[in-house]
């Protein structure tokens, strides 16, 4: 066979996947199972001491889940991934592996509202210190380093205004402190923004959103870019230190380039124990076939639907990195040249009582706490996902009280614009 | 030839045409890649035979450790050196003494040593550079997408499943052979680094 480079929507169709050895079932199969026989004694040895590829229980690892996990590995262009439970648990698993009590890691204030809860308070009882930096100012971040600094998190497209996030330059600031950049690409998905191009060294994904696409299945995922050479320094004991879990192993040593996503495996997903359920991954796996489809149409309505926002007499503003006048559309010319995403947030002349009377008259807008499903869906971030930040927070992470925030799903734009053209009446 | 970012067709060649591997610095304890990689390569049933002078008398996994290359007695089709990059160039100019010459150098993850290699391209021997023969031969047969390995091959064939002592096919589409932006860069900032 040739070294011919296959396309995105081959790959998202065709990575990982290929007919059943035992049955030849052409669809990847549902391995509902909590274990796996062993051939004999040397062979279960040789699997739980990493000697061998094979599968020993659900909680480490599944054929269902290996192919979801090679598939999204193909489409960002990464050398290996894990798949776990929620966007939520990847983030605990990478940091994981990369931060000791005491340690500190910089995060660009623009995230999703649960991860700035998780990040404040969850990880803040592991010892691990979140120092806070504007993704609109990047030498905020090179202001934030530290010697204790072990990595630096964003959003390539940042929830919940849809503001497109500089990778390029923050990823300059991480390789110049030497550390890991690690990038959400939750919002773009790698049909529109691949991090690990624009040097990411690790990205993760609320598999939830548009990946999976259809609101029915919770995911995450972790890629691991190769890019990162974690034996420098000693800074990163659990990828270059002898491992006591595995006899001494050093995982950088014996795995290469995708020793982070081993080291998220068998030391995270095996001892912390978010496994994403083979069911899940199935149907996750179902919804990447058609992402380039899906992604390419949630992209076209948001445009239709902000441009209209925009010029409705009963909204103030609208951020929406895909209009022209928008503060991030340069930034989205060059990163999301195919659409800027479908996640965005307008602001009404009304205030707070015009969005709370918007959301109760919408007809096909869901009211709900997610994005990225195949239906619109339209949420009030102050009172809900972004509620436990005070007010200053709100205002700083886009979600302040007069702010509705949208995702614009794949139905007809004429119907959408429609139904909030009689909710804004 | 690029040892940045090497061709599957390439290393695909070298999988399917050697039968016998020297091992240059295997190591009898269990832990070590050296130690992983023998034990991959005899179960996918090539002919491996263990090099390391401090443990000459005894064998690893039923085959007898050999002192050095002078000392194997026959030909091999490729030697597998698992040294740090400092004590590749030893190991390539002992090589180059064997009559008839092997097929193949390859170097361990993370060794490379490029004057080393020119030698041995100048003399006709095809050289790997900080691979390891057991993730290429997994990742080439997708057996390694049990990890969650992106593998860069596409198969819409139907697999045997795999079993000890089986030859895996590695005969799959590749997805661009290694060349992903993220392997130059990792390469660029390696050499910017050294």
């Amino acid at each position: 066979m040739s070294d011919r480079l296959p396309g995105f929507s081959t790959l998202a169709v065709h990575a990982g996947a290929q007919p059943d050895p035992t049955t030849g079932a052409r669809a990847t199969p549902i391995y509902q199972t909590t274990s796996f026989v062993f051939n004999d004694a040397d062979h279960a040895a040789s699997l739980f001491g990493l000697q061998a590829f094979g599968n020993i229980y659900t909680r480490i690892g599944n054929p269902t889940n290996a192919v979801l996990e090679e598939r999204v590995a193909a489409l960002e262009g990464g050398t290996a991934a894990l798949a776990v439970a929620s966007g939520h648990a990847a983030q605990v698993v990478v940091l994981q592996q990369l931060l000791q009590p005491g340690d500190e890691f910089i995060a660009a204030r623009k995230l999703y509202g649960g991860s700035i809860n998780q990040f404040t308070h969850a990880f803040k009882s592991f010892g691990w210190n979140v120092v806070w930096a504007d993704p609109d100012d990047i030498a905020s971040f090179e202001r934030a380093v530290t010697p204790r600094t072990k990595a630096i998190f964003i959003e390539s497209i940042a929830n919940p205004a849809g503001s497109i996030t500089d990778i390029e330059a923050i990823s300059t600031v991480a390789r110049k402190a030497g550390v890991p950049l690690i990038v959400d690409n939750t919002l773009a998905s790698p049909y529109l923004i691949r991090p690990i191009d624009h040097g990411a060294d690790i990205v993760v994904h609320s598999l939830t959103k548009f990946l999976g696409g259809h609101g029915n299945s919770l995911g995450g995922i972790i890629v691991d870019a190769g890019t990162f050479d974690w034996s420098s320094g000693g800074k990163y004991p659990m990828l270059s230190e002898p491992r006591p879990e595995y006899h001494g192993i050093r995982l950088q040593e014996t795995f290469g380039n995708f020793a982070f996503a081993i080291a998220c495996r068998v030391l995270g997903l095996r001892d912390l124990g978010p496994a994403l359920s083979p069911f899940n991954a199935f149907m996750i796996l179902t919804g990447i076939e058609t992402l380039p489809l899906r992604m390419q149409k949630h992209c076209d309505n948001a445009k239709a639907v902000a441009e209209f926002l925009a010029g409705h007499p009963a909204v103030s503003t609208v951020n929406y990195a895909g209009l022209a006048s928008d503060k991030y559309n340069q930034l989205a010319r060059k990163y999301a040249p195919k659409g800027a995403g479908a996640v965005f947030t307008f602001s009404l002349k009304g205030g707070y009582d015009a969005g709370v009377s918007l959301v109760s008259k919408l007809q096909l807008f869901s009211h709900l706490a997610n994005v990225g499903d195949t239906r619109s869906l339209v949420i009030h971030p102050a009172s809900t996902t972004h509620s436990q930040l005070d007010d200053a927070a709100k205002i700083k992470s886009g979600a302040g009280p007069d702010v509705v925030r949208l995702s614009i799903g794949i139905e007809d734009k004429e119907d959408l614009i429609a139904d909030l053209e009689q909710a804004l009446a | 030839m690029n040892h940045d970012a090497y061709p599957d067709n390439y290393i695909r060649a070298i999988l399917n045409s050697v039968k016998s591997i020297a091992m240059v610095g295997a190591s009898p304890v269990n832990v070590r890649p050296s130690y992983f990689a023998f034990k991959y390569l005899a179960q996918r049933g090539y002919d491996m035979i263990p090099i390391n002078p401090g443990h000459v008398g005894k064998d690893l996994l039923g085959k007898p450790f050999v002192a050095s290359l002078r000392d194997l007695g026959r030909p091999v089709d490729m030697i597998d050196i698992f040294r740090n990059s400092s004590h590749i160039m030893p190991v390539v100019e002992e090589a180059l003494t064997l009559d008839p010459l092997p097929k193949v150098i390859w170097m361990q993850l993370g060794a490379r040593d490029d004057a080393a290699a020119e030698k041995a391209e100048a003399a006709g021997i095809k050289v790997v550079m900080n691979r390891c023969p057991k993730i290429e031969y997994g990742r080439l047969s997708s057996e390694i997408s049990w990890m969650g390995v992106n593998s860069r091959t596409l198969s819409s064939k139907r697999a045997p499943a795999p079993t000890q002592g089986m030859r895996l096919s590695l005969n799959r589409m590749s997805v661009g052979g290694g060349d992903t932006a993220a392997s130059d860069r990792a390469a660029k900032n390696k050499s910017e680094q050294s």
